[in-house]
Formats: C-alpha cells, structure tokens, sequence
C-alpha cells in the first residue's frame, strides 16, 4: 500500500510542478498585466529607461524564425524520412538513421556557438551580400532580402533552428512511415505505380495524421528555442522590414534582459513574454498530442 | 500508343525527380551534421589543455582552465539526477501498472508530455519565482532544482515505456505465484525493464548536460569555486554551458577559445552518453 502511494505520489507532483510553472508565471507577470493591459502584445516600444514595454517585436521574431524554420526543415525533414524508408540502400539505412538522430542531441548552445562563430560570417560573405546586391532592385524582396547584412539576424536565426528541428521530423515521419502496411504499398506496386506515386499517393495520405503531428511537434521546439537562436538572431527590439536584419525573439529577450532587468516592472514584464510564451507552445503542443495520439489508436486497429 | 508514352515518360520523370530530391534531402542533413561536429572539433580540439580541468575561469586577458565550471555542471547534474529519477520511475510506474487507464494517468501523461517539449527558458523562470525570489539571491540549489524538473518528464516518459513492453504474462505469473503487487513491481517488472530504465536516465543526463537557458537565472555563474561544497550549493555556481555563452558572447579572443574547448566537452559527453544509451537500448531487445 505504501509504494502504491509513493507511486501515486509521484504521479501528482508531475501535476503539480506543471501548475507551479502556470502560477508562478502568472504571478510574475502580474505587475506588467496590470501596468500595460492588452495594449502589451500589440505594441512595439520596449524602453526600459522609460519602463515602457510592448511584446510585439519578439512575438513577431519568435513567429517569423519558426516560420523560416519550418518551411525549409518540414519537406527536407519529410524528404529524409521518404529516403530512409523507401530509398537508402540498406546496410546504410541505420548509419544515417543514427547520423540524423544524432543532430538531435546536441545541445542547442553548440548550435548557437557554431551560428555565432562559423556559419554568421560565412553566410554574410556568400549568401546574404550578393542576395542583397541581387535583390536590391526588385519590389518585394528586396525589402525582405535587403539593406545592410550583418551575418547574424532573424533569417540565420531560422535556418539554424531549421537545422536543429529537422531530425524530429524526420524521426516521426520515419516512424509513422514504418507503419504502413506493405500489402498497400505491393498493391499499389502491383499495379504498376511508380516509388513517387506509392509515396504520394499512398502512403503519406495513410498518415498524414501522423505527419502533421511530427511537424506540429517540431514547431513547438521551434517556438521555445532559446540558446541558438539568443546567439545569432541580433537582439535589437524592432521590426525590421528585412528578413537579414537583426530583431529578436521571446526567448532571446528573456535569456538576454532578465539578469539586467533591475526594475519590478521590467522584470515582471519579461516573465510576461514567458508566459505568452507557455501558452503559445502549449498549443502547438497540444495539437500535436492529440494527432499523435490518434496516429497510435489507428494503428492499433 | 502516342498519348501513352508522354504519359509514362512524364511518370517516370516525376520519380526521377523525387528520387533525387529525397537522396538531396538525405545529404543535406549529412552535410550540417558534418559541418557542425567538423567546425566544433577544428576549433575545439586546438583550445584544449589539461589546465582545463585543473584552473579555473579566468579574468579578461588571461589565460585559465574552465575547473570551476566543470564542477558546477557536474555537482548540479548529479543532484538534478538523484532527485529527478525517482520520482520520474515513480510516477512512470504509477501509469504503467496502477492507473494504466485511469482518468489520472490520461491527465498526468499529457502533463508530462508537454512538460517535456516545453521551453526550458520558461522551466528557468518558474525556479526563480520559486526559489531565487524568496532565497533572495542566485544559487546551486536553484540550477539543480531546475535540471530535476527537466529530468522527471525524460525518466517517466522511457519508464512507463519500458515497463509496457514487459509481458503481462510475467506480472500474472508472478501473482498467481501469490506475489502482492509491490512486490511483482519491485522484482518482476522493474527487473525486466531495467536496462530500458537505465537508458532513460542517460538520456536525461544527456539532455540537461547541455542545458543553459533554465540555468541562466537560477544558477546564475561563478568566477571562482568554494570547496566547502554545502556552502557553495548556497551561493551562485558556474556552469559548463552558463561559462560558454558568457564567453562566447565576450571580446576575448582567450575566452572564445575556452568557449570552444567547453562546446566540444559537452559534445562529446552528449555524444558518448547518447551512443551508450543506444547499445544498451538494442542489447535489451535483442
């Protein structure tokens, strides 16, 4: 009876560190809640000289990088999945299994330090001055791909954390991939479908579900991402209409400001960016949970 | 037949085209992967020196070993661990054999499952409302307390996973054996599932090795180390990942290097501890 209890125990302290996060949060975030209302998430300002603060700017570079991030890791995330399962000659298939689950462990500072250091001054260099040269004169990206480059700024912030998310799309994809059943895919063979008509026809309709839940579930790493994307995304609190420009995100604004923030209302409006922050992530979250979940019961029947 | 053979071509030129995207989508995440370890080893290994492990952070300007970090990391490491697991093995428990499908356990596994893709930097901000605030300052303490929260979700996610696996013909023979349930648990199940439960534990210190956003204000950072452990648990500790974005993010050329030797010490402990978890995990299904 006791170790039922201990067992029990333990079960509700999960619950209760997830409600001691949604409370403590709250608290913090009262003093700004109070101070600034719902005008907080649609200004821009961040002043803290003058303690006036509008989380518009990281709400839209934490947005934009996951946007970025998602368009390129999502088809090469799937396309790494289609490769491993269908493609990859098979003495290989594990080795790159491995290689790509591996770029999942490390740590996201070692992906910013690399940003930082390595990949900021060669993408300045090679990618983003003769874009910006090439685009200049163009209406539309040439604002978005246009003015001064600095290297680092929310367009590197994207592709690193592109980089970082793509393994656990192609993980879920991969898994959700394996459990299509061959007899669909011989029938389709049999009847005289090509590898891409199988694949897209066939099996990815089989689990979209599963799918989206893997991308859905990607997107929620992507959103709260903090140490890659504090070291190259340029932490200047503005919305800039170019896409190389420095801006900032959520996360990036917390793990910068909250050592430095002396004032109450400062520090109290930081913990207002985290809180929007859990909700946001905890939606995607969600949704990912509950298309997952129902990828499993399908695949149990 | 005319008709027919454009549209085969057309087919077989889609699947060429797809093949070829899918094999680049491959070499693409091979080339990051190289890029990545290939840059951190070029510049990691040339900063490495045994000083590393025996002096500690230095001032701007001068030459010094990361000692102080080191420990930090893996005195927080080992509290967040001893207090984390077992009540992630609890409560994985609780799920797998009491409440499997209780309204509770639905409950607790969706927590949990948030908890574990939620941002860290948000884990980092709840310790400091709970124990900076009312500690009044930054401590040890509050970095292992927010590595335990991050480790609970990685032990009770794998626990309750293993200990699925396990047959129920085991736990029926153990109790028609006459065996009380805790019993069954504590000598059947757990014993079965052991090596499944050891894997998540690398996984988890695997992931909070790297952990810095969650230790930023909780631990804060520490130029210097106090030997008198209990004391210094009590007062602002370094950190491995805490010490590199500080001087990564500085003007020193010495500080960038001790930046790269630390990224490639949590690497490859990183690395080992996934790799390690790997071949236990395979010796178990085989």
């Amino acid at each position: 009876m006791r170790f039922r209890l201990m067992a029990l125990a333990a079960a509700l302290a999960v619950l209760a560190i997830f409600a001691g996060v949604i409370m403590s949060l709250v608290v913090g975030a009262m003093p700004a809640m109070k101070a600034f209302g719902f005008g907080f998430i649609t200004t821009e300002a961040w002043s803290p000289t003058r303690e006036r603060f509008g989380a518009l700017a990281p709400i839209y570079g934490t947005l934009i990088t996951s946007l970025i991030a998602m368009i390129i890791a999502v088809p090469v995330g799937i396309g790494i999945a289609i490769f491993l399962t269908d493609l990859c000659p098979r003495p290989l298939r594990r080795p790159i299994g491995i290689a790509v689950e591996l770029l999942a462990g490390i740590p996201s500072i070692i992906y910013g330090i690399w940003g930082f250091f390595v990949f900021a001054p060669w993408f300045q260099l090679h990618v983003q001055e003769p874009v910006a040269l090439a685009m200049a004169d163009v209406p539309v990206l040439g604002t978005l791909f246009g003015g001064v480059t600095f290297g680092i700024g929310t367009f590197t912030a994207g592709l690193i954390l592109s980089i970082m998310i793509l393994p656990f799309i192609s993980a879920v994809t991969r898994d959700v991939l394996e459990t299509v059943p061959s007899v669909l895919k011989e029938a389709s063979y049999g009847l005289g479908a090509t590898s891409w008509e199988v694949m897209w026809k066939v099996c990815l309709p089989y689990c979209q579900t599963g799918v989206v839940g893997g991308a859905m579930l990607a997107l929620g790493r992507a959103l709260g991402e903090t140490m890659a994307v504090t070291f190259v995304i340029g932490n200047a609190h503005r919305i800039a209409p170019s896409l190389f420009a420095p801006g900032t995100s959520i996360s990036a604004a917390i793990a910068n400001e909250f050592t430095e923030a002396t004032s109450e209302l400062y520090r109290s409006a930081l913990i207002e960016l985290g809180l929007l922050l859990f909700v946001i992530t905890f939606i995607v979250l969600t949704c990912a949970q509950l298309m997952l979940r129902r990828m499993e019961r399908s695949k149990g029947h | 037949m005319v008709a027919n053979r454009a549209l085969y071509f057309r087919r077989r030129l889609a699947n060429a085209v797809f093949i070829f995207l899918s094999v680049g989508a491959a070499l693409f995440g091979l080339l990051w992967l190289t890029f990545i370890l290939g840059g951190l080893l070029v510049d990691g290994i040339s900063a490495l020196s045994p000083t590393l492990f025996t002096e500690i952070t230095p001032p701007p300007g001068s030459k010094g070993g990361l000692a102080n970090a080191i420990g930090g990391s893996v005195l927080m490491s080992v509290i967040a661990v001893a207090a984390g697991t077992p009540i992630g093995i609890f409560a994985g428990t609780y799920l797998a054999e009491y409440g499997r499908h209780g309204r509770l356990s639905f409950v607790v596994r969706f927590v949990n499952d948030i908890l574990l893709s939620a941002p860290s930097i948000v884990i980092g901000l709840f310790i400091y409302e709970l124990l900076v605030v009312r500690m009044g300052h930054f401590s040890g303490w509050a970095g292992a307390a927010a590595l335990t929260v991050i480790v609970i979700p990685v032990v009770l996610r794998t626990t309750e996973n293993m200990l699925l696996l396990v047959p129920d013909g085991l736990r029926e023979a153990a109790t028609a054996l006459g065996a009380p349930q805790n019993f069954v648990i504590k000598s059947v199940t757990w014993k079965a599932a052991r090596a499944g439960i050891i894997t998540g534990v690398l996984l988890a210190v695997a992931r909070i090795s790297g952990e810095t956003a969650p230790l930023l204000f909780t631990a804060l950072g520490n130029s210097g180390w106090n030997w008198n452990v209990a004391e210094g648990m009590n007062e602002p500790m370094a950190s491995l990942p805490g010490v590199i974005y500080a001087f990564a993010t500085g003007p020193y050329q010495d500080q960038h290097d001790l930046a790269w030797a630390g990224a490639l010490l949590i690497t490859t402990t990183v690395l080992a501890l996934s790799i390690l978890a790997r071949i236990l995990d395979n010796q178990k299904r085989t």
